[in-house]
């Protein structure tokens, strides 16, 4: 038996890490779990073995001091480990993991959950076609691997990332074809006073957006990708402006390119925390379903904790600080004293959290964006079900994104309905003219991530069953 | 062209090239990159064909979430975003058609 871990945090971004740091400066034994084998998440992903050397970057610095951090404080990071159920016992918290197709069962103490953020993708004609990649996904591309996705590539959606990526893209010898954003000019000038704020990131962003434009990359305000053109993988892809609801409007073109990075913003990942038993609101400014938190992470559950942008998408600056006032709280629950600590992190967390949620609002979709998605477009890639066919599910009587998924599989392929489940709630909201608040998503099942059976069993042997001598006759 | 943003692709510095085969064809990688970033660079992107529909599919969301990007190795479903490439490894392609 090792020692008992006294906090479990699950998720090593921004959020997560700092949440183990500061557990660990009070003496806590913390034990810190991630998917990706180094510490970082997907906003300071760590390069891989490939990279020799390289330009350094924010992402990269801000990364690397971290992984530093981690490092020096001794933190048992266990890293490339998926967690795919969790288990409250009166005392404790069990989470069950996979490690390289190996199963073990943690027991904790207490529980900080940090698990980020994945992205929305409106689902278009096209969009399941080789060489199209999400926007966020694009950029685990430039950090992890520094390549770009193609040789010219369209980038399109909302907020900072398109100008980030699209500026990535170039950096790392990528040529882009067009910027396309549903987003206007003055959607960004009334953000100018939350942008003061970080003028840093502001002025980094306005370097993004000037490159652009002097080297002649044409950038569309106020428009979407509408359908991807190609017979086996992406050729190009039709464009088209949006009106102020950003439904589609006038008429369409086409812009050449062999890759397409597209999305819209990103959605909190909250399914380890329904699981655990948390209950959820529907918060748009907060990028849609969020579990219900207190202040400095507390949550109903006394030994749970809840941080960064899996409680709410307010950035990497405030996720730091959500991380490291929720570990406070979790060694405050086990006897520490932390409340100076935390009076001092607050109103940073808080002026942090201004510039992130204005960043936020740019990329809530509006309504008419939901228009994109015609009748023949796959919105489930994994069972490949058609907006049509998820329509008729739901005039039949299928007024849930459960009863949708229990009905036609949709949520049910090996993504967990993570692709899928915000776009099939909003058209459920549609036909049963209720407000997208109504449509709950689906309650998750374990395994949260994939397990193979094989794995689940150990090694297994028919000789080894004991078969029972025969009864006499 | 005046450019603000440098093109910084040359400063870079990597790992020798390595081979490996996807669908029996030899391919070269950077040893230690993720398998989906080598076959994004050489342009093989249909990896799979949906099992419903059978449309041409390849990674997308490249964080190990949307399970795109599975190939066959070693007999095994693997996510090429996940996978660290390896020199000689041979990848198969989930497409029909391909051998399995």
């Amino acid at each position: 038996m090792t020692d008992p871990i006294d906090i479990l945090v699950v998720g090593a971004g921004p959020a997560g890490a700092n949440a183990a740091l500061a557990a660990a400066r009070h003496g806590k034994h913390v034990v810190l779990l991630d998917e990706q084998e180094k510490p970082g998440g997907q906003v300071w992903r760590a390069k891989d073995s490939s990279i020799l050397s390289a330009p350094q970057t924010p992402e990269g610095s801000a990364g690397d001091a971290l992984r530093a951090e981690i490092t020096k404080a001794q933190i048992d990071h266990r890293g490339s480990t998926q967690i795919w159920q969790i288990e409250r016992q009166s005392e404790s918290w069990d989470v069950h993991v996979i490690r390289d197709g190996e199963v073990e069962k943690l027991t904790s103490k207490t529980l900080v959950l940090a698990t980020g953020a994945r992205e929305f993708v409106q689902p278009i004609p096209g969009w399941t076609k080789p060489g199209v990649v999400g926007l966020a996904g694009a950029t685990a591309l430039f950090k992890q691997n520094l390549s770009p996705p193609g040789q010219r590539t369209i980038v399109s959606g909302t907020g900072p990332l398109v100008f980030f990526v699209a500026s990535e893209i170039r950096r790392l010898g990528g040529t882009v074809a067009a910027v396309i954003t549903p987003n206007t000019r003055r959607d960004w000038v009334a953000k100018l006073p939350a942008l003061v704020g970080r003028l840093d990131l502001a002025l980094r962003g306005a370097l993004w957006i000037a490159d652009l434009m002097v080297s002649r990359v044409p950038i569309y305000w106020g428009c979407a990708v509408v359908s991807v053109e190609g017979a086996e993988r992406v050729e190009g892809s039709q464009i088209q402006k949006l009106d102020a609801n950003w439904a589609p409007k006038g008429e369409t073109w086409n812009i050449d390119a062999d890759s397409l990075c597209i999305g819209y913003g990103l959605i909190p990942s909250i399914e380890a925390a329904q699981l655990s038993g948390i209950p959820i609101s529907h918060r748009p400014d907060l990028g849609g379903w969020v579990p219900d938190i207190g202040e400095d992470g507390a949550t109903s559950i006394d030994s749970l904790f809840l941080c960064g942008d899996g409680t709410g998408i307010r950035g990497a600056a405030a996720a730091e600080l959500h991380g490291a006032l929720a570990g406070l709280s979790a060694a405050e629950y086990l006897g520490a004293e932390t409340a100076k600590e935390r009076n001092i992190l607050r109103p940073r967390f808080n002026r942090a959290v201004r510039f992130g949620l204005a960043m936020t609002a740019l990329n809530i979709p509006r309504p008419g964006l939901a228009m994109l998605t015609t009748p023949d477009t796959i919105v489930c890639r994994c069972e490949s079900l058609t907006q049509t066919r998820i329509s008729q599910e739901v005039q039949v009587g299928a007024a849930s994104t459960n009863a949708v998924k229990s009905g036609l599989r949709a949520g049910m392929g090996p993504c967990g309905g993570k692709y899928c489940q915000t776009a099939i709630a909003r058209l459920i909201a549609m036909h049963e003219n209720r407000p997208e608040a109504e449509i709950l998503p689906p309650m998750p099942r374990p395994p949260l991530r994939p397990v193979s059976v094989a794995s689940l069993s150990g090694e297994f042997n028919y000789d080894d069953l004991p078969i029972p001598k025969p009864a006499p006759l | 062209m005046i450019r603000l943003v440098p093109d910084q692709s040359a400063q870079i510095t990597r790992t020798e090239k390595v081979e490996f085969t996807f669908d029996g064809e030899a391919i070269w990688g950077y040893a230690g990159e993720s398998l989906a970033a080598a076959l994004i660079r050489s342009r093989r992107l249909h990896l799979r064909d949906a099992p419903e529909d059978a449309g041409p599919r390849g990674a997308f969301c490249l964080m190990g979430l949307c399970q795109e990007c599975v190939v066959v190795l070693e007999g095994q479903p693997v996510e090429s975003c996940r996978i660290e490439l390896q020199p000689g490894i041979a990848v198969t392609s989930l497409r029909h058609g391909a051998d399995d």
